[in-house]
């Protein structure tokens, strides 16, 4: 135990000993300032604007802003779509895979532009390398980017001093970010991740069946955009993706870094650093409860190990090379972030061990959460906390120096409820009709856990899986032959992503908007600081509660009564 | 929005062959002159054939003169993965963990009579997340020693001292458990004794 509470604290004094770098190096790239890179990267990017058409100097309102957005994002599912439905006719296609079935690919295409991850298939028995590579590697960058950039947005309406409502350039910041941040992130860790053992080849199935493929190149960026999903079924627990305990050290790492970084490069930008801190630090407390609740509740065996007779700590469906400690903090990081990578079965978590993963899914992916989206969430809770505060006080709420007045506020909480509005509702056609039940494997609360948490990793764009829960079925496999979709599961999904993604966006976007042309006013007596420890433990508040009162009868329903109960279903 | 549009089309044709096609062929190619080995799968040639990977777990439970890795869902599938999926309540659990136990005790006791339930290494009676886990406990590979060492004919000590040369620590002496490889130990006990 305490040495599974050192690798635990290593872990994080690593994190928060190089997240403020990191945090410096983005927000210099933000405000379009020199960084090491540059001379050698300028070149590139001048190219790239020329190819885009783009005149980076032209910037854009917030309804300018979110048009360019969607439009980019429509035209690339629409791209994922056709890349998935024309396997039969791919270069890099050893396996000789076919089209999967349309609802399939409707809900993949959905599920990789918008940062989720969400898969109902193996990668290696249904997806060409072709695939892998061009249609899902690249939403994996291009995701990421989208979402850092409407973070960029929001922070540049939250210190605009000029008021004249320009929020930047949507195609220069999507350029931005994908050549400063993301790409060199990625080409260090996939040299890393080959050194430890992950595989990277495109020379096909090898002898003896062993599936292969260029997985290194893409382990590295479903990790760094919090993306998360796998070139395997079994994620980050297959041996090619994640061969041992330093390989699996590095993937926590790269998988949490530039979340983490984010709150320091808005400290830089808003011109306060303690600002950056006090986000980071509730994130991170929050982040702690998490690690310390599942790593201790998986020291236990699971109610049906003991009745089996056997003694131990919950071993089932986590690997040997990770133990628990390693297994533990990992579903920690998964889950408060939007990554929805998995190095061990979330199915097989224990009761108190699996209410973790929903109750991280249930803040909403604030803590931490995607790169870019997390923050922008956090921000909102942030809005939404000072509102509060400031009702308390009984002052016109203002944040840094900004009133934020009814329409803010309306959009605000549009932005922080509507993927709660959307699980729910989900949840409750899937289990209230019959059309769930083709897809779900397990009866009693676990059969119920399985549909709560689809829908509830799919609309907070996580991706992780109560994996009982399924929307493909594949027969003959592999390569597709004979497969089918489960429609209803896809079509909902699909829908639950696309909508948990983008109507939160627009909502950021308006605020972002809205703020951009306010005057700032000075800071005075009265003024509800949000720089504070006090503010601090406000915001966590603010968290939990609507986690708590948003969620709490259906985590009633699944984990707690599995973990309060010692009778199996 | 017609400008848009054309934009955006650019961007999709530019970022994607940008980032997928020349960034993983670049990186694959890094990957192969670099790392050849690993890149393509730490793979286990004998006789000039593959016969399988450092990384995963073979199918030999059936067999008493090897170490048998830890239960899999998947019969060792190294072409299809998945989880096992299966609950902390579920009656199908119990189950099979009682199965898995059974099996272990009943290949295993002969050899070390003392063996009861409660002494079974955890990793033993319960499935793999991967289903090709080459890992297991020390615990768990000390007490098929026995086994091994008897049906190979060989000195438990010559046994333990492979054992010791198979394991694999923690990373960086700190992250994960130690685990035993059981593919790579069974590889070089075919070296030793045929």
């Amino acid at each position: 135990m305490a040495q599974g509470i050192l690798q635990i604290a290593l872990f994080c004094a690593l994190v928060v000993a190089t997240a403020p770098l990191l945090g410096g190096y983005m927000a210099r790239v933000y405000r379009d300032e020199r960084v090491f890179l540059t001379p050698v990267l300028a070149p590139v990017e001048r190219t790239l604007y020329r190819a885009l058409r783009v005149d980076p100097d032209r910037e854009q309102d917030w309804k300018g802003y979110a048009k360019s957005l969607l439009v980019f994002s429509a035209l690339f599912v629409v791209l994922l779509f056709v890349i998935l439905r024309t396997q039969s006719i791919h270069p890099f296609n050893p396996g000789g895979f076919r089209s999967g079935p349309w609802d399939l690919s409707f809900s993949t295409a959905a599920s990789f532009v918008t940062n989720t991850n969400w898969q109902f298939y193996g990668g290696e028995t249904t997806l060409s390398y072709f695939s892998q590579m061009a249609g899902l590697a690249v939403q994996n960058f291009i995701s990421a980017a989208v979402g850092i950039a409407v973070l960029v947005a929001l922070m540049r309406g939250i210190v605009a001093r000029q008021g004249d409502g320009s929020l930047g350039n949507f195609y220069k910041d999507i350029t931005r970010i994908t050549l400063y941040v993301l790409v060199p992130l990625a080409i260090v860790a996939t040299v890393i991740l080959v050194a430890t053992g992950v595989v990277q080849t495109l020379a096909g199935t090898a002898a003896g069946g062993i599936a292969r493929g260029p997985v290194a190149s893409q382990e590295a960026i479903k990790l760094i955009g919090t993306n998360g999903g796998g070139f395997f079924n079994v994620n980050s627990a297959y041996p090619f993706e994640n061969p041992s305990a330093l390989s699996n050290l590095v993937e926590m790492y790269i998988m949490l870094i530039v979340s983490a970084s984010l709150p320091f490069a808005y400290g830089r930008m808003v011109g306060s650093r303690r600002q950056g801190w006090t986000i980071f630090g509730v994130m991170f407390a929050l982040f702690i409860v998490s690690v310390a609740v599942v790593y201790a509740a998986e020291q236990h065996g699971t109610p049906a190990a003991h009745a089996a007779g056997v003694v131990g700590a919950n071993l089932e469906g986590k690997e040997q090379r990770f133990g628990i400690a390693s297994s533990s903090l990992f579903t920690a990081i998964t889950t408060v972030e939007s990554s929805g990578a998995v190095n061990a079965a979330f199915e097989s978590l224990t009761g108190l061990g699996g209410l973790v993963p929903m109750a991280d899914l249930g803040a909403s992916e604030s803590v931490f959460g995607g790169v870019g989206s997390g923050l922008y969430m956090m921000l909102l809770f942030v809005l939404l906390a000072v509102f509060i505060g400031g009702l308390m006080v009984g002052r016109t709420p203002e944040y840094l120096g900004k009133k934020l007045e009814p329409r803010d506020i309306k959009l605000v909480v549009i932005g922080a409820l509507f993927t709660a509005l959307i699980v729910l509702v989900f949840t409750a056609l899937a289990v209230g009709t019959k059309y769930g039940a083709p897809s779900t494997a397990a009866s009693g609360p676990q059969g119920f856990s399985e549909n709560f948490y689809a829908y509830l990793s799919q609309a907070n764009n996580n991706g992780s899986a109560w994996a009982g829960y399924t929307g493909f079925l594949q027969p003959d496999a592999p390569g597709n032959a004979g497969a089918h979709g489960i429609t209803f599961a896809d079509v909902m999904g699909g829908f639950a992503m696309l909508f948990g993604r983008f109507v939160p966006m627009l909502a950021v976007l308006a605020v972002a908007g809205s703020l951009a042309v306010k005057k700032v006013s000075p800071i005075g007596l009265g003024t509800l600081r949000t720089d504070t420890p006090t503010f601090g433990f406000l915001l966590v508040g603010v968290i939990v509660l609507i986690g708590a009162l948003t969620f709490l009868p259906a985590f009633l329903l699944g984990p707690v009564v599995q973990s309060l109960t010692t009778s199996l279903f | 929005m017609r400008k848009d549009l054309i934009r955006s089309a650019l961007a999709v044709v530019v970022f994607t062959v940008l980032l997928g096609l020349a960034y993983p062929l670049v990186m694959t190619g890094i990957a192969q002159v670099a790392f050849p080995g690993k890149a393509d799968g730490s793979l286990i040639t004998t006789g000039g054939r593959v016969t399988g990977s450092r990384l995963l777990a073979r199918d030999v439970k059936d067999s008493p003169r090897y170490f048998h890795p830890r239960p899999s869902a998947t019969g060792y599938s190294p072409s299809v993965t998945s989880f096992a999926n299966r609950g902390p309540n579920q009656r199908a659990t119990m189950m099979l963990t009682r199965q898995h136990l059974d099996a272990y005790i009943k290949a295993e006791k002969p050899y070390d009579p003392g063996l009861i339930p409660a002494r079974v290494p955890i990793d033993a009676a319960t499935f793999s997340a991967s289903g090709v886990d080459p890992g297991i406990s020390r615990a768990n590979a000390g007490i098929q020693a026995r086994r091994v060492a008897a049906v190979r004919h060989l000195p438990l000590a010559r046994v333990r001292r492979l054992i010791s040369e198979n394991t694999a620590g923690r990373g960086l002496g700190v992250f994960g458990e130690p685990g035993v490889n059981t593919t790579t130990l069974n590889h070089a006990l075919d070296q030793v004794a045929r």
